[in-house]
């Protein structure tokens, strides 16, 4: 979709300005006047301009200082500059204060189409830049969303059926499971594929930080902003915006974030400007946000707005018909990315890894087979090469009753059932420790 | 959607011939479907002669045309044989008010004299009536075209005019209302 560009055009001879403006119309181009550097500068507060057609010489602020101002208000501005007077000096003064062009007046108006189109081709192309980008970050690791258990085969069926709609996500699981994989692989089947995926970690992020993230903020909203900056929701226009750990984020931070998903709208921090974006939100936790909103530590009213779809990544170790699947696909990934030869995995090691429970769940067995392929022998990954060699499956106990006679079996076993020792290493005393032997029914090994 | 007038004026100012004219008139017709009127003006050029760039200044000029010629009725394009200038550029075929009641054209700098090539009559109708039509379509409404033969396609040299046709293409003509003169 072509983009419709806009020009503001800052000369103090009206002939110039409505000559050019008249110029521009008939191309098509949205354009603004301004007589003055002054009211130029007071039009970029208010709004956005593509490229700025500049005079050097204006009465007041002149067309170089100007052009040192915006640059330092927004550094992507594309800023040609005009004058009558041409001279080698205020050419390179411009180019090196970050001019687009330098033009001489009167210009032809072949050069001035030229201009203009090499301009706008330029912001195309950066824009263009950006949206590729953000698009490869998100296509990328699609494809990592691999399983045929059911439980994963209930998530790719739950992402096609709601890749296609605008509604909110919520995407739960234990971290490491891929909820940001899910997060993508629905904005890469959604209308929405060929705009950004802006992802923002709420977790790792201030409450004030978050906002200025979040919404933008223009320059000299606080100590350290020395540019205007767009916020992750200008960003994720026409895209969609991931907010993971969204549980994390504060109280007032969960009312802005409400406001803004009911008007599709926001100021940037500083700024006075009401800025309009449409986006998608996905969000993803590891707590019950459910009950969080039971205990009040969650608003009830943005949980539904971002409830409207829930997507629950399982464990790994609630799909071990997927490990040997996942450790192929990372095998394959990380030779491939190392530029190693193929490798295989030994039948043990890989018995070995479908029993172990994976508490940091996909992204803990992702780290185990590149760092086996790392320290391997380039051709086959053996149980020495996984981190998991000398540890025991951990034992799933229900409750603390169990986890209780566990503890006591295996210190009364480490001492050889000397009672006296046990009790002191358990630190009670050794009528505590014979009652519970009693309620247990603990044998010592004959 | 652009307002219908009841015609097209073209106003001369200077010598032209009568041939070239009547030629122009016929194919602005053709394109517009609206009758073409052609009357001559009577405007002391010299005071919008400019001493230092030796050309005429087409804003004024389009000025004048606005406040002396034009009215809701009709669209107005004054037509001339000086060079116009704009203060910005070095020179312009024509301009006119876009969506708006006047327009001017000059034929100066279309003729291959000016160019240091042998004059050509049928070629420089050609171009005369392209500009002509370009610059009535943005007194229509219309901004420039990407095809590369609209005649709404921007020009700034005359090998630009020479690469278009004269005529609009559909979905220049569908957006001045205008039916196909090829389909009535």
């Amino acid at each position: 979709m072509a983009k419709k560009i806009s020009i503001l055009i800052v000369d103090d001879e009206q002939s110039v300005r409505d000559s050019l403006y008249n110029w521009f119309i008939e191309d098509g181009y949205d354009v603004e006047c301004a007589e003055n550097a002054t009211k130029a500068l007071s039009l970029l507060e208010s709004s956005n301009f593509d490229i700025i057609l500049a005079d050097i010489k204006m009465p007041g602020m002149d067309g170089l200082e100007m052009l040192r101002r915006i640059k330092s208000l927004k550094k992507d501005s594309v800023i040609i500059m005009m004058t009558a007077f041409a001279t080698v000096d205020t050419a390179v003064q411009a180019l090196k204060d970050g001019a687009f062009d330098y033009v001489t007046k009167p210009f032809d108006p072949d050069d001035l189409s030229h201009l203009i189109r090499n301009a706008a081709k330029q912001i195309m192309l950066s824009e263009e830049n950006e949206i590729l980008r953000e698009k490869v970050i998100s296509l990328e690791n699609v494809e990592d969303l691999i399983g045929k258990s059911e439980g994963m085969q209930r998530v790719l069926r739950e992402i096609e059926s709601v890749s296609q709609s605008n509604a909110s996500v919520i995407i739960t699981g234990e971290s490491g499971t891929g909820k940001e994989l899910v997060a993508r692989a629905i904005h890469a089947n959604s209308p929405r594929k060929y705009f950004p995926m802006v992802s923002v970690h709420c977790g790792a992020l201030s409450e004030s930080l978050l906002e200025s993230e979040l919404f933008g903020h223009e320059k000299g909203a606080f100590t350290g902003a020395v540019y205007n900056r767009k916020g992750r929701f200008e960003m994720a226009d026409n895209g969609t915006i991931f907010l993971d750990e969204i549980a994390t984020i504060s109280t007032k931070m969960q009312v802005e974030l409400l406001r803004v998903l009911e008007t599709k709208s926001f100021v940037r921090v500083g700024g006075h400007k009401e800025i309009s974006s449409d986006f998608r939100v996905i969000c993803a936790t590891n707590r019950d946000l459910k009950a969080m909103v039971d205990k009040g530590l969650f608003r009830e009213d943005l949980f539904y707005r971002l409830n409207v779809v829930n997507i629950f990544v399982p464990p790994l170790r609630e799909r071990l018909d997927d490990i040997p699947l996942l450790v192929d696909y990372f095998i394959k990934k990380y030779c491939h990315s190392m530029n190693r030869p193929m490798m295989t995995i030994d039948a043990s090691a890989l018995k070995r890894l479908e029993e172990f429970p994976f508490p940091g769940n996909i992204r803990e067995l992702e780290n185990m087979i590149e760092r086996a392929i790392v320290v391997g022998n380039g051709k086959k990954i053996s149980l020495k090469d996984l981190p998991l060699a000398k540890e025991k499956k951990l034992p799933t106990f229900e409750s603390l009753d169990d986890l209780e006679k566990n503890h006591i079996q295996q210190i009364l076993d480490k001492y050889s059932w000397n009672v006296t020792a046990s009790a002191k290493a358990l630190k009670v005393d050794r009528v505590t420790l014979y009652n519970k032997i009693r309620k247990y029914d603990l044998k010592a090994p004959k | 959607m652009v307002g219908k007038p009841e015609n097209i004026t073209l106003i001369s100012f200077g010598y032209f011939e009568k041939e070239i004219l009547e030629m122009i008139v016929q194919d602005i017709e053709q394109e517009f479907q609206l009758p073409v009127k052609i009357r001559e003006g009577h405007l002391d050029l010299s005071e919008f002669f400019d001493v230092n760039r030796k050309q005429y200044d087409g804003n004024r000029l389009l000025g004048e045309i606005e406040a002396r010629y034009s009215s809701d009725n009709h669209k107005t394009l004054g037509l001339f044989s000086v060079d116009l200038f704009i203060p910005i550029l070095t020179y312009i075929f024509g301009q006119a008010f876009l969506n708006g009641r006047s327009g001017i054209a000059s034929i100066h700098r279309l003729k291959n004299e000016r160019y240091g090539i042998r004059g050509d009559k049928t070629v420089l109708i050609d171009r005369f009536r392209k500009e002509a039509i370009h610059e009535l379509g943005h007194m229509f409404g219309l901004i420039h075209c990407t095809n590369p033969v609209c005649v709404m396609r921007s020009s700034t040299y005359v090998e630009d005019i020479d690469q278009k046709n004269h005529i609009f293409c559909p979905s220049c003509r569908s957006k001045l209302l205008v039916p196909d003169p090829d389909k009535r």
